[in-house]
């Protein structure tokens, strides 16, 4: 069984399309060659900065030779039909066989088709595999029409067997496959020749190469926390930034440097958000300060690295000089009271049809004031806290590093000296981001959180924009999943429906009101509440109460999921079912009336008995909005609702007591639906 | 490996005996402002078609809205860019490129250099293309580009270009922390001048001028003015009525093109042009440079059958 290899050596990769390409590259591989008929026992890939590699081990020698018998037209059939099935069986007509069946006298084709040897359909995949690869972003580079995500060099492409090793012989757009790569661009550039996975990857290493991602990333960690180890420092984890990192070098050398101490009074976000951006550093200090900067060089060089470590210092010296620079100005302008910044908010356009930040800042106020008393928050307090929420887009930082929006709204009120909430609701306010984001609990934080984004939500309703499959431009499905998170985790009670409207007349808000739906059924099934439980309850009466109905939602979830639950709705089903067909039939509608008196068996008795007893300790759970009580009385009469179908006939000749059971029936059927809309349940 | 240059104009002599050195011919600059090299014909029209071209020049460039008035250490409405497009992209062009780092003295051995993604764009060009940042020690030192398309149409064959800004590349080799005192000619010259005695003026005065001065009024009518006559231009017939040859004048038109950019440019520094008219005026510009495109491709210059 021999075993492949392959390497496709091209100019820099993008570092955030690495793992993504040696996966593919491994897929796209490995079902061609078993769609060929190759089969195989195990395979990897694997990505640098210059090359895609796949190992597959265990490939099939050659494909196995296959025949097919096709049955063709009635001996005697047209010409023209037994020629069309000559071509679609590929054969000529002095080839086909005549046989008789029980039908009759048939033509049928033989197609015999040899296995091919493993080097031909490698090559065939291959090909395949390099012209359809799927680069988010491909080029096309010189003369050629080849598309790489960067040109393209070199194709190694061996085939591994105890007698030796194999160039399969491949050419693509003037590219010849050889058994040659290179090593390090700059410490090993000469080629070399290799003879199979474990040779290429050792020969790789010795050519300061480190193949795996895996590898370089372990490496680098172990190498910047021992350095930081060693100076009493940590080091901050940031994954993202260490795979990209990782993929930016073939042979990681760490270096860690010292921030200059003119520095050390920006904050820590800063100093960490800047070298992150700009020079793709890992930030290292203790007790929440930030004094050092990891940076990973691709090279060895005769100084250890001390003109490299340098020239990085200077860059960030010259990048934190402009950062220091911003903060300067930013605290001047925030400890006068930020009269510029939210004076500049009425020349920033939020949205043509929206008006100007300045207009829409307005609205939040107005929206987190009138919210304040149903989160528990002071309402000036709110409103002062939605006065100067945006006021830092305006500042010199925020411009130059956007994602410190919020973060630095905090510093700045806390500069200009306003009350904590304040500050705090500066920075939370933007929260929660996406579904797994902490969610804000603060009070005034709540308050211009759910304003922000219920004025984004309605402004935009208003307008009419809004998402539409896959587009969602303004992220309004992030808004409204905000809403929702922020109403539940912190159980308020708030009218959606009233409060779209003080938000803005013009929206709909009942269609406003199923797009939160919608987001909730998405929300709870991550929590595996099932969309027609949501159904269930959003059909209720209080459904723009979200926390209302997320409990309810959850009662009936847990309810249904027991023994009892499950039969009574399945009781019910089978009341509401008799009772609306006789309700069509009959032309009227079975609701009141029902006595105990013409009852006639033990088990219709027993009912009678039951829905008495649970009639009012749900009314009154209702009541109390405990719809776990609620349901547990409920659960009371799934028994005597199923004795009473199996031993009483609802549609008795008799019309009195036919009535009267169907009445009964309605009992039923308003108890259940006083809970939920149980036909909106499936099962 | 070359002697370490001791001044900013040793490094633009070091770059253009490189280049003409790999069979570039060595251009001048374009005698319009332009926000950047790749502006100029050489290259904006020059990557179209399918002549082969191979041009290194030194571009000044304007970026209104960078002036600081020469405070700044490294921000400057008025610099320099060094410029390489050569079509079709040769296979070595990494490789080219690197011996150019070590022409002004980067010892390969000794810094760190690394290519990473970066990919260019030009929304008033109608032109995109992949490539690199290029970092030495952390700092971006030149931009790698194969262009993929421009003033709309597909690059065939691509050309790879190369653009260094010359002041930051310069102030790293020559180890200046503020653009002004970087030494202009050698520092024992009878007369040495120093980047600040050729440019901190006039970098003032510009600031004032782009930023407060510049007659915004005049500036629109002239972008109207620029944007008509490119359509103008291009509207004449194929035929000069006058030698009754063929000449398409995509050049004359292009003028008006780089002038309706950069007098968007000026108005962008004044502020008065707000976000959503931004994208519209960078539309306007846009459509002129894919009609100069179109009519480039009909020249034999563009590779039209002469």
């Amino acid at each position: 069984m021999p075993d492949l290899l392959i390497e496709l050596f091209s100019e820099e990769i993008p570092a955030r399309m690495q793992s993504r390409a040696a996966e593919d590259l491994k897929k796209l591989m490995t079902d061609g060659l078993v769609e060929s008929g190759l089969s195989y026992a195990s395979a990897a890939g694997f990505a640098t900065p210059r090359r895609l590699a796949l190992t597959v081990e265990g490939l099939g020698e050659r494909s196995p030779d296959t025949r097919e018998e096709r049955r063709g037209p009635k001996v005697g059939a047209p010409d023209k039909a037994i020629e069309g099935f000559c071509r679609g069986a590929g054969v000529s007509r002095d080839e086909l066989e005549e046989r008789e069946s029980d039908k009759g006298r048939f033509y049928f084709a033989v197609i015999e088709k040899s296995g091919r040897p493993a080097a031909e359909i490698v090559a065939e995949v291959l090909e395949q595999t390099i012209r359809n690869f799927p680069w988010p972003k491909a080029m096309r580079w010189g003369e050629g029409s080849l598309r790489w995500v960067r040109p393209l060099h070199s194709i190694l492409c061996i085939l591994t067997t105890e007698e030796g090793a194999e160039v399969v012989p491949l050419e693509i757009d003037g590219i010849h496959a050889g058994n040659t790569t290179r090593g390090h661009r700059f410490m090993a550039p000469e080629p070399f020749s290799v003879g199979s996975f474990e040779d290429y990857e050792a020969k790789l290493k010795r050519a300061k190469v480190l193949l795996r991602a895996e590898e370089r990333q372990e490496l680098i960690w172990h190498d910047a926390t021992n350095r930081a180890f060693a100076a009493g420092l940590d080091v901050r984890e940031d994954r993202g930034l260490l795979a990209e990192v990782a993929g930016l070098v073939e042979w990681p050398v760490v270096l860690m440097g010292e921030i200059e101490r003119r520095f050390m009074e920006l904050p820590p976000e800063v100093l960490q958000t800047s070298m992150k951006e700009h020079q793709k550093f890992l930030s290292a200090g203790k007790d929440g300060r930030i004094t050092h900067f990891v940076t990973v060089a691709n090279i060895e060089t005769a100084d250890e690295g001390a003109t490299i470590l340098a020239g990085n210092q200077k860059v960030l010296s010259a990048r934190l000089s402009d950062a220091a620079f911003f903060w300067e100005n930013d605290l001047r302008i925030a400890k006068e009271g930020m009269g510029p910044w939210l004076d500049s908010l009425s020349h920033r356009t939020f949205e043509r049809r929206l008006g100007s930040e300045a207009d829409r800042v307005a609205r939040i106020e107005a929206l987190a004031k009138e919210l304040a008393p149903t989160v528990g928050a002071d309402p000036e307090l709110a409103a002062q806290a939605a006065r100067v929420c945006k006021a830092d887009l305006s500042s010199e930082m925020v411009y130059e590093f956007p994602e410190l929006q919020g973060l630095m709204g905090r510093y700045y009120s806390e500069a200009a000296g306003l009350p904590p909430e304040v500050a705090q609701a500066c920075e939370e306010h933007y929260s929660p981001l996406g579904p797994s984001d902490t969610v804000p609990s603060a009070p005034v934080s709540v308050a211009v959180s759910l304003a922000d984004k219920l004025d984004t939500l309605s402004g935009f309703w208003a307008i009419d924009e809004k998402p539409t499959g896959s587009k969602d431009p303004f992220a309004l499905r992030r808004a409204a999943l905000g809403v929702i998170r922020l109403v539940l985790s912190n159980g308020h009670r708030l009218g959606l429906l009233q409060t779209i409207g003080s938000a803005n007349g013009e929206a709909d808000a009942e269609d406003l009101l199923s797009f939160f739906h919608d987001r909730l059924k998405v929300h709870l099934r991550d929590e595996g509440i099932r969309h027609d439980v949501i159904d269930a309850v959003t059909a209720m009466p209080g459904n723009d109460d979200l926390t209302l109905l997320v409990k309810r939602a959850g009662a009936l979830s847990d309810f249904l999921k027991t023994d009892d639950g499950g039969n009574l709705l399945q009781g019910f089903k089978r009341a509401n079912n008799i009772l609306t067909q006789a309700e069509e039939k009959d032309g009227v509608e079975y609701s009141f009336g029902a006595d105990a008196k013409f009852a006639e068996t033990a088990e219709e008795k027993e009912l009678f008995t039951a829905l008495d007893t649970a009639e009012p300790v749900i009314d009154e759970a209702m009541e109390r909005e405990d719809f776990v009580a609620a349901m547990g009385a409920m659960a009371g009469l799934r028994q005597p609702i199923d004795t009473f179908f199996e031993a009483v006939q609802v549609n008795s000749d008799n019309q009195i007591l036919r009535r009267n059971r169907l009445n009964l029936l309605s009992r039923i059927r308003r108890l259940c639906l006083s809970v939920a809309d149980l036909t909106r349940v499936e099962g | 490996m070359a002697q370490k240059p001791r001044s900013f104009q040793e490094i633009i002599l070091a770059l253009q005996t490189y280049w003409a050195g790999q069979g570039c011919a060595v251009l001048q600059p374009y005698d319009m402002e332009v926000g950047a090299g790749t502006f100029h014909p050489a290259t904006t029209l020059r990557s179209l078609g399918t002549r082969p071209w191979a041009a290194a020049y030194v571009q000044p460039s304007r970026r209104p809205t960078d002036g600081r008035y020469g405070d700044n250490p490294n921000r400057l409405q008025h610099y320099y860019q060094f410029q390489v497009l050569i079509k079709p992209s040769p296979p070595d062009l990494q490789q080219l490129y690197l011996g150019s780092l070590e022409a002004i003295g980067i010892d390969m051995g000794m810094h760190d250099i690394r290519f990473v993604e970066d990919d260019w764009e030009s929304p008033t060009l109608g032109a995109w293309g992949l490539g690199w940042e290029v970092w030495c020690d952390g700092m971006e030192v030149s931009q790698f580009t194969y262009f993929q398309q421009v003033g709309g149409h597909d690059c065939h064959p691509v050309s790879g270009e190369l653009t260094y800004g010359l002041e930051r590349l310069a102030m790293y080799v020559l180890g200046i922390d503020h653009v002004m005192d970087m030494p202009f000619n050698a520092p024992d010259a009878p007369q040495p001048l120093s980047y600040g005695d050729v440019f901190r003026q006039t970098e003032r005065e510009y600031s004032r001028w782009n930023f407060d001065v510049a007659d915004t009024d005049l500036l629109f009518r002239h972008f109207e003015e620029a944007e008509a006559e490119c359509r103008r231009i291009l509207e004449e017939p194929d035929t000069d009525p006058k030698t009754g040859r063929e000449i398409v004048m995509a050049h004359p038109a292009y003028d008006q093109c780089i002038k309706a950019s950069h007098l968007f440019n000026l108005l962008d520094a004044r502020g008065v042009i707000s976000v959503t008219e931004r994208q519209a005026y960078i539309g306007r510009v846009r459509t002129l440079a894919k009609l100069c495109a179109d009519a480039f491709v009909r020249t034999e210059a563009g590779g039209a059958a002469a």
